[in-house]
C-alpha cells in the first residue's frame, strides 16, 4: 500500500540525514514524517486536508512525485506563487520527499472540500 | 470525522472520553473527569503504548494546538487536560478586521468543543500556582493535580504601569485591544462614535511585542474605515520603535497611496504617560498628543503566571527555552510556547508561530513518554496583514535547528515578503483562517 512507501522513503530520508541517535531510531518513520508534515497544517490543514475555500489546496493523497516536482518548480522560482517559492527554498530535498511520502498516505477528507468546512463550526 | 490507526476502539475511546469532559465543564463528575480513571490505570493504552498525563495551560494558538497535537500522536494512553478561563476561543488574527469593520468578533470566536470530541478533557478554569518541581497544580475551582508534564502557554500581559496614569480607572476608556474580545469590540464602538473630522493616535511599545505587524495592519484597518465612513478623519502613529518593524515598504505603499494624507507616522516616540481626562497622550520627550480615541499599546512581557512560577528569566520579561522539546530552562517539564518566549532570532510572536511552537512540544513531549530522544523541530511562519477589506500582504519565514549553536535559526535564503497586498493573498488569508483554526480545535 502506500502507507509502507511513504514509510520506506521516510525512513530512508531519517538515514540520509544522519539519523542521530539510537534511541531516534526507535521513533517510527511514519511519526516522524507526521511531526514534519505539521509544519504544513496551519495553511492546508491537519495533514494535508484543507477545510476548502479561499483556494488554499490540501495536500492529502496528492502523489508522491508531484508533490516533489512543484517543490522543485516552487524552489527554482518556476512555478508562479504568492508565497510557496520562499517556503520551498526552506527544506532539504530528503525534507521533501518525506513530505510528499507522508502526505501520498493521507486519504482526502471524507465528502471533500464541504466535509472539511462543515468542521469548521462558526468560521465564516 | 477523522479516521484514526486504531479504528473502532479508538473511536469509541474519544467518544467516551468526550461526554467526560463535557460533565467537567458543567461540574459534575469531579475534577478533570476521565483523568481521575487513568491514573488508576483503566484506561486502555494506544498501539504505541505512550502513556503520562499532560496538562496544556491557556487555549490560545500555541495551547489548543498542542492538546490536539499530544492527543492525535499521543493516542488513548496520553491523558490531556487544556484549562482554559474563557469560555470560548477568539482569534486575535484578523481581530484588526472588527476595528475596520469588515468582521464582527463573532466570526473570530468558535468553540473548544472540537477538542472535547477529539479527546482532550477541556477544564474552564485557571491555575493560581505551578510547582516548578513537583508539577503540582492548584486551580480556583478544581481540586489540585500534579502531571508528568506540564505545556504553558499563557500569552502576554500587557505593563499598564509603564504608562503614568494608565491606571484602572483610565483603562476603562484608553484601550489596547491587542487580546481580542470585548476590547477589540469597544475600540469598534469608540470609532463609530467618533465624529467625522476627529483623530485616532495609536502607541506601539518597543519590540518585542506580540503581532510585529500588528499595529501597522491595525493603521491601515482604520484608515479603511475613515476613508469609507469618516474622510475628515486623521491618524496619528506614535511609533516607540525606531522604525515600522514588519514589512515596512508594503505598509508605506499603502500608506502613501489609498491612505495617502490620512497617516501621520512619528517613529521614536515612546508614550509614557497619559492624561486620561483630556485623551492626551505624553511622551517621553514631554510631547502631547490629543486624540478623539486614544489606543495605547503598553509594552508585553509573559503573562504573570510564567512570572509567579519563576520561568521568566530574559529581561525580565520573556522565557527562555529549550528549543528541540520547548522545555523552560528553569524548570524541565515545564514546556513553554508562543508569545511567552523569548524569541529565536528573527522569530515572530505570532499565532502561526505559536502554532508551530505547539506542535514541536507535542512530538518532544510523545517522544519523551517514549523513552526516546526527540529530534529538533522545523518551523515555519506565515504573517498575512489586510490592507483594507479584501487586500492582503505576507510575510514568511522557516527555522531549523543548529545543533551546535543549539538555537533554531531562519533558513538563509527561504522566506519573504509579498511583491504587494493583493485580493488574491487576501483570498489565501482567509483559507489560512479556515485552515489554522481547525488545526488547532478540531
Amino acid at each position: 500500500m502506500t502507507r509502507s512507501r511513504y514509510a520506506a522513503a521516510a525512513l530512508s530520508t531519517l538515514l540520509a540525514l544522519g539519523g542521530g541517535t539510537s534511541a531516534a531510531a526507535a521513533t517510527s518513520a511514519t511519526q516522524q514524517a507526521g511531526y514534519l508534515a505539521a509544519n504544513c497544517a496551519n495553511c492546508h490543514g491537519t495533514d494535508g486536508r484543507s477545510a476548502g475555500g479561499g483556494g488554499m489546496p490540501g495536500l492529502a493523497g496528492l502523489s508522491s512525485a508531484y508533490f516533489i516536482e512543484q517543490m522543485r518548480l516552487f524552489r527554482d522560482g518556476k512555478r508562479q506563487a504568492t508565497i510557496m517559492h520562499q517556503i520551498a527554498k526552506g527544506y532539504t530535498e530528503e525534507q521533501v520527499a518525506a513530505l510528499a511520502g507522508y502526505f501520498a498516505g493521507q486519504s482526502a477528507a471524507p465528502g471533500g472540500a464541504q466535509g472539511g468546512a462543515a468542521r469548521a463550526g462558526a468560521v465564516k | 470525522m477523522k479516521i484514526n490507526d486504531s479504528g473502532f476502539s479508538r473511536r469509541r475511546f474519544t467518544k467516551t472520553l468526550g461526554s467526560a469532559s463535557a460533565l467537567t465543564v458543567l461540574g459534575a463528575g469531579g475534577a478533570f473527569g476521565l483523568a481521575g480513571c487513568a491514573s488508576t490505570g483503566a484506561a486502555p493504552s494506544a498501539a504505541s503504548g505512550t502513556q503520562g498525563r499532560v496538562l496544556v495551560i491557556g487555549g490560545g494558538y500555541g495551547g489548543a494546538t498542542a492538546a490536539k497535537y499530544l492527543k492525535k500522536w499521543g493516542g488513548a494512553g496520553v491523558q490531556v487536560t487544556l484549562v482554559e478561563r474563557q469560555q470560548h476561543f477568539i482569534s486575535c488574527p484578523l481581530s484588526n478586521l472588527v476595528l475596520g469593520g469588515s468582521r464582527r468578533i463573532e466570526d473570530l470566536t468558535l468553540p473548544y468543543s472540537g477538542l472535547a470530541e477529539a479527546g482532550v478533557v477541556v477544564v474552564r478554569d485557571e491555575v493560581l500556582s505551578i510547582d516548578r518541581v513537583t508539577r503540582k497544580v492548584t486551580f480556583v475551582r478544581t481540586p489540585e493535580q500534579s502531571f508528568d508534564r506540564i505545556v504553558l502557554s499563557p500569552g502576554v500581559d500587557l505593563n499598564f504601569s509603564a504608562v503614568q496614569g494608565l491606571d484602572d480607572e483610565a483603562q476603562k476608556t484608553i484601550l489596547h485591544a491587542w487580546k481580542a474580545g470585548p476590547q477589540t469590540v469597544a475600540l469598534r464602538r469608540q470609532l463609530e462614535a467618533m465624529p467625522d473630522g476627529g483623530v485616532y493616535v495609536l502607541s506601539i511599545p518597543l519590540a518585542p511585542y506580540r503581532c510585529p505587524p500588528g499595529p501597522y495592519e491595525r493603521t491601515c484597518q482604520v484608515a479603511h474605515y475613515f476613508k469609507t465612513h469618516k474622510p475628515r478623519s486623521k491618524i496619528v502613529v506614535l511609533d516607540a520603535n525606531p522604525d515600522i518593524t514588519s514589512k515596512k515598504g508594503l505598509f508605506l505603499q499603502e500608506w502613501n497611496g489609498q491612505y495617502k494624507g490620512m497617516i501621520d507616522y512619528q517613529p521614536n516616540m515612546k508614550v509614557t504617560e497619559v492624561d486620561a481626562r483630556n485623551r492626551t497622550a505624553i511622551t517621553e520627550l514631554g510631547d502631547r498628543i490629543e486624540a478623539d480615541v486614544l489606543n495605547i499599546v503598553p509594552p508585553n512581557t509573559s503573562a504573570e503566571i510564567a512570572h509567579r512560577t519563576g520561568l521568566v528569566n530574559a529581561n525580565d520579561r520573556w522565557c527562555t527555552v529549550d528549543w528541540v522539546t520547548m522545555e523552560s530552562t528553569e524548570a524541565p517539564g515545564i514546556h513553554v510556547l508562543g508569545d511567552a518566549t523569548l524569541s529565536a532570532p528573527a522569530m515572530p510572536k505570532s499565532g502561526h508561530m505559536a502554532n508551530q511552537h505547539g506542535k514541536a512540544a507535542a512530538a518532544a513531549i510523545v517522544e519523551l513518554l517514549n523513552g526516546r530522544t526527540p529530534q529538533p523541530p522545523m518551523m515555519a511562519n506565515t504573517c498575512y496583514s489586510f490592507v483594507d477589506d479584501k487586500r492582503v500582504m505576507h510575510v514568511a519565514s522557516v527555522h531549523r535547528y543548529d545543533p551546535q549553536k543549539k538555537m533554531i535559526e531562519p533558513v538563509a535564503g527561504a522566506g519573504g515578503v509579498s511583491t504587494a497586498a493583493s485580493e488574491l493573498e487576501g483570498s489565501y488569508a482567509n483559507g489560512w483562517a479556515r485552515n489554522i483554526w481547525n488545526d488547532m480545535l478540531t
